[in-house]
């Protein structure tokens, strides 16, 4: 007896790495049916949350340009990188600028970890703006889309205080002087409660400023806060709301996409894909009810594949592509970092992120209307876009609907001409400011190129709506034109705007000093 | 009463709309709470009064510039005036410029007596109390504005 429980014992030792594996993996084998290659999918915590089969043009890298993922990948990447920073990284006044000297210095790979930190969280904001852009003009936002480009926004808006946040923590004179004058932006309202004399009794500026900074000027207090935001706050509920978006793109019945024509099959590869057959054992037919326009319930899965592997090999092809640009980047390019903070001298030009530069130009016209109340237009401007624009067409393919297209080059050369000229104006003959000296603030906060711009762009689209007659055209011209605005004003604040924010047309041109 | 009534609210319904209504009230009452504590009840850092040494040491017609202080202290005929050299738009730092002051950070332009001659700026640039201390040293108080062309005769 006692020797068949040694052969037992035995015999276990040495099927352990099958019995492991098994115990690991509950298909425990390369799937060779379709039946296993959904098993495969809806039996991982990680891959269930993609539906078992996805339509074919999904899969097309042309609808996506795969931005969504892109920028999940380089979120997943700021994630593990940044976890590697803190093991060093100090959030104290005194201590802070010398951790990241140390971390870029001393620390073995430490300088490649932060510029890969630094680039990728670039090419994330990036790549969510595109992804926006995208999403827009295949007309993806559409019902029962709606919820989820508002999620959207929210991801968007998190991502942009990530990197705010994160730019003050290096605590050099650039991280310093640029989060002034965040933090001043934040105290704007102060410039419209000054000119009509109420912040005595009403102050949202301070407040805001307060509750940000923990106290008047950027210190210990606003570096702690930040710090707290930057690596707990803001990710946790960015990764909350993207498991929301996710989830939501699910229950929409996947990516928007236009009506298969009726009992046609797509062409995949060359190759027809074959009517899905039910296996007799089980069946998944209620697997794939969703909440789309038509369950495919009774209906065969037409133009539909396995997501495994093929969705899966485009996910995985995605990953890796964000992760050889960002290592490239790092590769050749080093993380900036300034001096040591200093409050008695500012840097000069003290420029934002390149993304925030758009807004700086703004600002610079006006604190409040370039640093609070266009913003907010455009973020509301934005959130209102599926509700205002409600009839169905053209979801899924880009510049779907009629004159789409035409539209978009028509507002490209107009809002580009418009940004040009105001900017070129702005250059050579001042504002109001420099006109009237003794105007009164509240002409400036209301008039100024920030506002105008605004303001023609908003005629255009109702022109478009007007003359074309259809909300979705109007749609496309106000937000190529934001495109446009957005883009030409980061474009000129970051090479054309230099020391005491003169206009320069190369920055080798500056004055040393 | 007809079938087609609405039904009055049951007591099971009231109170379920009580508890409910509670539930949201203490959420309420959260919030506030978590909002009340990341604003400062007290602004912490360092008192902004700064002695500037013995009236003596400025002689008339002269212009001295405290950069740790963020102040610059004038002495004419008149007397002594203190003026912010933060700037009045985002907070940058001012530098002095020909006619005035000049902003690096978006470009505003102050002439010497801070008042704004371009750029962003929506307020001139503050002018600061001066007084003296019991040692006879010149104080200027960066937290108290006092209104343009005040001197301090000593
Ligand atoms: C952190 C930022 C974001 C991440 C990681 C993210 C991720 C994704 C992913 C992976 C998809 C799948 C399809 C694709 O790759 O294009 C998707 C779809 C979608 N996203 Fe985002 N997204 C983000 C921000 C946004 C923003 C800013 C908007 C718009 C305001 C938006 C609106 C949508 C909508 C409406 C869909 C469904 C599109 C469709 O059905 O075709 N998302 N997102
Ligand atoms: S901070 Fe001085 S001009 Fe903006």
């Amino acid at each position: 007896m006692a020797e068949a429980a040694t052969r037992e014992f035995l015999h276990n030792l040495y099927e352990l790495p099958h019995t492991v594996k098994d115990a690991c993996f509950r298909l425990g084998k390369t799937p060779e049916s379709e039946r296993e290659e959904s098993q495969a999918t809806f039996h991982n915590l990680f891959l269930h949350i993609h539906s078992v089969r996805v339509h074919v043009r999904t899969l097309k890298p042309t609808l996506t340009f795969g931005l969504g993922l892109m920028a999940t990948a380089s979120f997943v990447i700021t994630i593990i990188t940044g976890v590697l920073l803190m093991v060093y990284y100090k959030p104290s006044t005194d201590l802070a600028y010398q951790s990241i000297k140390d971390i870029h210095f001393t620390v073995s790979t430490g300088r490649f970890i932060r510029n890969i930190h630094r680039w990728s969280a670039q090419l994330m904001v990036l790549v969510v703006l595109l992804h926006m852009a995208r999403v827009f003009f295949t007309a993806s936002y559409k019902k029962p889309r709606e919820f989820n480009w508002l999620v959207g926004l929210g991801l968007l808006v998190i991502t942009l205080a990530l990197s705010f946040t994160g730019y003050l923590l290096p605590w050099d004179q650039l991280a310093y002087w640029a989060i002034t004058i965040g933090s001043n932006i934040a105290n704007s309202p102060r410039e419209f409660t000054d000119a009509i004399g109420i912040t005595k009794f009403f102050d949202p500026g301070g407040f805001q400023k307060r509750l940000l900074l923990g106290a008047n000027y950027v210190g210990q207090d606003a570096l702690i806060r930040f710090y707290v935001l930057h690596v707990f706050v803001l990710p946790l509920a960015l990764v909350t709301l993207l498991g929301v978006h996710f989830w939501r793109i699910r229950k929409d019945g996947g990516l928007a996409k236009p009506e298969d024509p009726p009992g046609g099959l797509a062409e995949w590869g060359g190759e027809r894909r074959p009517v899905f057959q039910p296996l007799a054992t089980k069946t998944y037919g209620l697997m794939a009810l969703v909440k789309g326009k038509r369950p495919p319930v009774n209906r065969g899965p037409e133009n539909t594949v396995m997501s495994w592997p093929h969705l899966f090999w485009a996910e995985l092809s995605v990953f890796m592509v964000t992760v050889a640009v960002t290592l490239i980047l790092s590769f050749y390019y080093d993380a900036p970092l300034k001096e040591l903070a200093n409050a008695a001298i500012p840097e000069n030009p003290a420029k934002a992120p390149w993304y925030f530069l758009g807004i700086q130009e703004l600002v610079s016209y006006s604190a409040f209307t370039g640093g609070l109340l266009i913003p907010v237009i455009v973020v509301v401007g934005l959130a209102l876009i599926p509700f205002l624009d409600r009839r169905p067409g053209g979801e899924g393919t880009w510049f779907g609907t009629n004159n789409e297209r035409s539209v978009f080059w028509q507002s490209l050369f107009f809002a580009c001409a418009v940004t040009v000229g105001m900017l070129a104006f702005t250059v050579n003959y001042g504002w109001l400011r420099n006109w009237f000296p003794n105007i009164h603030q509240l002409w400036i906060i209301a008039i100024n190129p920030g506002s105008l711009l605004v303001a023609i762009f908003a005629a255009w689209s109702l022109f478009i709506l007007k003359r074309k007659d259809a909300v979705r055209l109007s749609a496309v011209s106000l937000f190529t034109c934001f495109l446009v605005g957005f883009t030409l004003l980061t474009y000129f604040a970051t090479v054309h705007r230099g020391p005491n924010w003169h206009f320069y047309w190369w920055p080798s041109q500056w004055p040393v000093h | 009463m007809s079938r087609l009534d609405p039904p009055r609210l049951s007591r099971r319904s009231f109170l379920s709309l009580a508890s409910l209504g509670s539930f949201f009230a203490a959420l309420g009452t959260a919030a506030a709470g978590i909002f009340r504590l990341p604003n400062p009840a007290v602004l912490p850092g360092p008192v902004r009064r700064f002695k500037l040494g013995p009236p003596e040491q400025f002689s008339a017609g002269s212009e001295t510039a405290f950069a740790e202080q963020n102040l610059v202290l004038f002495r004419d005929d008149e007397g002594f005036y203190a003026i912010s050299s933060t700037c009045t738009h985002l907070g940058c730092t001012v530098a002095r410029s020909k006619d005035g002051f000049a902003c690096p950070c978006h470009g505003s332009r102050f002439d010497s007596k801070g008042s704004v001659i371009g750029g962003p700026a929506p307020r001139p640039l503050p002018w600061l109390e001066v007084s003296r201390a019991a040692n006879g040293d010149l104080i200027v108080s960066a937290d108290n504005e006092v209104p343009e062309d005040t001197r301090y005769r000593v």
